[in-house]
């Protein structure tokens, strides 16, 4: 039995019967991360000693003839966005470097709940920002396909780990294509819910009302096992989504004949890479072939997704990271350095002769010093754009201008999914304009990194589902990702038409080729 | 009361208020967490009300419904769908760095509440312009005695639900505002929205004050209107420091104005501080961050929307307000205005003794003047609430119906209330031990005859026709019993004397 490959449906199953233990299971992996993890640095933090625990009271509890939940002894890696009372979560900043939450998020305590034996939290993009996972306080994640490209982001190391095989499953977390795009480039299925499908609760927020937590798996089919126990209404989630929980896993089988996939032609315009398109055509073409049927369509201020997106995000970023002022938790500048400015630098009092005065502080009082340098030093480069983006897109004389204009602009794109899928049932695509790229291609150029997300971005912004799977590989032997969208709580029909498609295709049971 | 500029004060003072209202929920507006007042710091606290990581707001509808039924109360329109905002500020006590609030879209607006004077008369009708809901910030404590300015942080209020009710500039003088507080406190007290303590930061009320002064030299009366700069006043810890910062800082506008005659429109709003021990408000430092607060739509909540029928509901429980309390208790109990105005602005409890009182008595007016000069001036003089004043309506009830009886007289059932107040013992018992029977008819002619025979001066006044002569020997025969009903008494002599 060799744990490392199996999908999660099957390595559940084996663990049920007692073909293997959940102990051995947790063992091969954790041995997997200790030698790979150094070059991949997928993740920030291992907690071995608690994933055996774990795997050794299931496997007691299995022996007994207790029961166990649904996703007993299966490896799972968290990112580490995602609040876990036992480890430290830090969302790759050295802001909340060795930051312990007092609590869970949901949807950790449900995977705990369910059996799941969390081996570590993901390395990512600072508080999710970014396309490339190189903006994390703790180094880039490399890309298991090839070390010297980037995994995408910004649940970068949650991808890298699945392909990897230092996980079976991993959770990440979308607010622009932060779960599809580094699938995508890591040859990985990612499904972003619709938003308020999964409870955000424990979930660090990045952008409130685009973030919505996903499983990052190997195939459609564990990503249907990982929904049945993250999926549901959540109290303490206002945005949480009522509806009832379907089951995922026993839907995937009915067959696509007759099932509608949307085009848009505007996704094969200028910059997509050539490899890509032609993978993503070759996925219409099977699709095709196992019965749906491809129609144009339009989603006429899908050009304007990126521009909406990167207003509204920042300006929600800029409010909900306002509480890392190092005043309760997290980082907090030194005192005192740096009080008064150094001679040349900063403000300097003019006299009323108009003569210079010495330097005096740069600061109004010790607690906006305090402020100021807590997090000039705690928040990286990203970071600080985005916040200052969304600052000043919501202060008062430019919040009609920008925030306020991107909320209408928002509407539109929303209506334009509503319209499309009137005709069609899921619109496909690509996921990101160009397969993995290289580590430190676009990390001085923010708008080219931007564009990464220019697919995936309106999804995000209408609030529906999007999968993303891969559809082939490049000459260079990169992964090639596709993305289906679907209406709201369309994820039955998503997780069908991306497992059937695996079913006829072996795209996703490719490995890249690591030390063994 | 007027309101016109007179000779020795030349202007009218305008006056909007600001009061915020905590409501007396159990727990906290969007956590569960409790909202006693005095737990130790920081012990009433979830990572919502800490604003960490992850962290969701929940909306506590009891506390909505509650801010719906002041609002209702003030006459406010409720809208059928608000929705919350944020505001963005850095300040140690506010965890998540901005305040859940509601900007452009309150739940509530263009409400009204009447002040009257003290003789009953309108005194004013001041417009609100809106009520909205929002979480309270936490506490901080600066701790300069220790030396170094350190400061702790109490977030147990943090998260407390938070009513804000702001007034069209409709007051005209210190004293109304004042009284106008009052009847706002009094009716939220009423609707039982807030127990509206200060002490405990329950309540707080800013004020906005400034002065128009007509100025006579460009056409008299009907000249224009100098508006002197309008000034914030904060800090102000009770309703005497309201009136007292008003009057001081209408006061130093007026010298102001005739020093600079600076208008306003040429230099921005101030905010003053009161400093209650000195008696005036200072000028306090303008804080950047207070000029944008960058509000923008709470994404993590959903917006509320609000039903006829939740409208209805929170109509039901509201109760009578007290404007329509003192007019239904003085028209029930046939009581004078003035009386209903006393027991209703002594609160709920209070008017529910008196009725309890008055339906055992069985006569309102009696009622009302043994609660306005025994159990109210008791009440005052001990201090406490009505629920636990030791004399129940029942003893007090038992003490009139034995006056009415003619068991004794009224001064002697206050002696026989302070009694029972003092020892704690049932009325019958008191009655009993001060010696306290009712005097035998024989007991009583033979008091009259005794008196009689020793001041033939009286009996010689009354035959000749002065029948209030016959008081004289009241005095007289209370002193040889104490018992002796004053009436009867002198109904007896009026009648032994005709038969002489």
């Amino acid at each position: 039995m060799q744990p490392l490959e199996l999908s999660a449906v099957d390595l559940v199953a084996a663990i049920r019967q007692g073909d293997i233990t959940a102990v051995q299971v947790a063992e091969k992996f954790l041995d997997r991360i200790d030698k790979l993890n150094g070059p991949i640095n997928a993740f920030l933090n291992v907690d071995r000693d608690r994933a055996l625990a774990r795997a050794a009271d299931i496997d007691a509890r299995r022996k007994a003839g207790k029961p166990i939940g649904p996703l007993a002894g299966l490896p799972v890696a968290v990112k580490d966005a995602l609040c876990t009372a036992d480890q430290p979560t830090t969302c790759a900043s050295k802001m909340l470097a060795g930051f312990r939450p007092p609590y869970d998020a949901e949807v950790v305590s449900r995977l705990r709940q369910a059996d799941a034996v969390i081996v570590g939290k993901t390395n990512m993009d600072e508080f999710a920002m970014g396309g490339s996972n190189e903006n994390s306080a703790f180094g880039p994640v490399k890309n298991p396909w090839d070390f010297t490209r980037a995994p995408g982001g910004s649940s970068g190391g949650s991808a890298a780990c699945v392909a990897a095989d230092m996980a079976t499953i991993a959770i990440g977390s979308d607010t622009g294509g932060s779960i599809r795009q580094p699938a995508g480039l890591c040859g990985i299925t990612g499904l972003k819910p619709t938003y308020g499908r999964v409870s955000r609760r424990g979930l660090v927020a990045f952008a409130s009302s685009l973030d919505q937590i996903g499983p990052m798996t190997r195939s459609a089919a564990d990503s249907a096992l990982v929904m049945e126990t993250i999926a549901g209404h959540d109290r303490g989630d206002a945005t949480s989504l009522a509806d009832a929980v379907p089951r995922y896993t026993s839907m995937l089988e009915q067959p696509l004949t007759g099932l509608r996939i949307g085009r848009v032609a505007e996704h094969f315009g200028a910059g997509l890479d050539p490899e890509v398109a032609r993978g993503v055509e070759e996925a219409f073409a099977a699709f095709k072939a196992a019965g749906a049927t491809i129609h144009d369509v339009k989603l006429p201020h899908a050009k304007y997704g990126i521009a909406t997106y990167y207003l509204v995000a920042p300006c929600e970023a800029s409010s909900n990271l306002a509480r890392y002022d190092g005043a309760h938790y997290g980082h907090r500048a030194e005192p005192g350095k740096g009080h008064r400015a150094e001679p040349g630098k900063g403000h300097r009092a003019e006299t009323t002769r108009g003569q210079r005065a010495e330097p005096t502080s740069e600061f109004e009082s010790p607690l906006v010093e305090m402020y100021c340098r807590s997090r000039a030093e705690g928040f990286g480069p990203e970071v600080k754009r985005r916040i200052m983006l969304g600052t000043y897109a919501l202060s008062s004389g430019y919040y009609d201008a920008y925030y306020a204009k991107a909320l209408r602009v928002r509407r539109l794109i929303r209506q334009d999914y509503i319209d499309a899928f009137q005709s069609v049932d899921l619109i496909g695509g690509p996921v990101s304009p160009t397969p993995a790229f290289p580590l430190g291609e676009k990390t001085n150029d923010p708008l080219a990194m931007y564009l990464v997300d220019m697919y995936t971005v309106g999804t995000n912004l209408a609030g529906i589902g999007g999968i993303s799977f891969p559809c082939g590989f490049t000459r260079g032997g990169l992964p090639i990702g596709f993305q289906l969208q679907g209406p709201a709580l369309s994820e039955p029909l998503l997780l069908r038409a991306v497992d059937r498609y695996q079913q006829l295709t072996d795209w996703h049971l490719r490995r890249p080729k690591l030390p063994a | 009361m007027t309101t016109q500029p007179t000779a020795a004060e030349p202007f009218t003072t305008i006056i909007g208020l600001e009061v915020h209202v905590q409501l007396q929920t159990k727990t906290k507006l969007f956590c569960g967490c409790s909202t006693t007042f005095g737990a130790a710091p920081n012990t009433q606290v979830c990572p919502t009300c800490l604003g960490l990581p992850g962290s969701l707001p929940v909306m506590n509808r009891h506390a909505f419904d509650l801010a719906v039924r002041a609002a209702l109360a003030l006459d406010c329109t409720i809208a059928p769908f608000t929705k919350w905002d944020r505001k963005n500020y850095f300040y140690p006590d506010l965890p998540k760095g901005y305040q859940i609030s509601q900007y452009d879209l309150p739940f509530s607006s263009d409400g009204r509440l009447e002040v009257i004077d003290p003789k009953g008369a309108l005194w004013r009708d001041v417009r609100i312009i809106r009520v909205h809901l929002e979480e309270d910030a936490g506490k901080s404590m600066h701790d300069e005695a220790a030396g170094t300015a350190d400061t702790r942080i109490d977030l147990n209020r943090a998260g407390t639900p938070l009513c804000e009710i702001v007034t069209q500039p409709d007051l005209r003088s210190p004293q109304e505002s004042r009284a106008w507080l009052n009847e706002l406190k009094l009716l939220l007290a009423y609707l039982g929205v807030s127990d509206c303590n200060m002490q405990e930061g329950s309540l707080r009320v800013d004020a906005n004050v400034n002065l128009h002064i007509p100025l006579a030299g460009e056409g008299g009366a009907d000249g224009r209107l100098a508006k002197t700069p309008i000034v914030e006043i904060k800090n102000m810890n009770s309703f005497r420091s309201v009136e007292r910062a008003l009057v001081y800082e209408a006061a130093r506008q007026w010298e102001e104005w005739q020093a600079t005659k600076a208008e306003m429109g040429n230099t921005p709003k101030q905010t003053r501080g009161w400093d209650d021990a000195a008696g005036v408000t200072r000028a306090q430092r303008h804080k950047e961050e207070s000029s944008d607060y960058r509000y923008f739509p709470e994404p993590d909540l959903v917006p509320v929307t609000v039903s006829e029928a939740d409208i209805a509901k929170a109509r039901a429980a509201m109760g009578d307000p007290p404007t329509v309390l003192r007019k239904a208790l003085a028209e029930k109990w046939r009581i004078p205005a003035y009386d209903a105005d006393v027991l209703v602005n002594q609160g709920r409890d209070l008017v529910d003794y008196f009725e309890d009182l008055a339906t055992r008595v069985g006569e309102g007016k009696v009622a009302s003047n043994w609660m306005q000069q025994d159990v109210l001036r008791t009440l005052n003089e001990r201090g406490g609430t009505i629920g636990e004043f030791p004399v129940r309506p029942e003893a007090v009830a038992d003490i009139i119906g034995r006056v009415t009886k003619g068991d004794f007289d009224t001064s002697r059932g206050r002696e026989i209330f302070a009694e029972v107040l003092a020892s704690g013992r049932p009325v019958a018992d008191v009655v009993a031990s001060m010696g306290i029977a009712a005097v035998s008819d024989d007991d009583l002619v033979s008091l009259c005859k005794e008196l009689l025979a020793a001041n033939p001066k009286i009996v010689a006044d009354v035959q000749g026709g002065k029948e209030q002569a016959a008081a004289g020997l009241i005095g007289q025969a209370r002193k040889k019993n104490p018992n002796v009903n004053p009436g009867k008494f002198r109904q007896m002599c009026l009648d032994l004397i005709r038969g002489m």
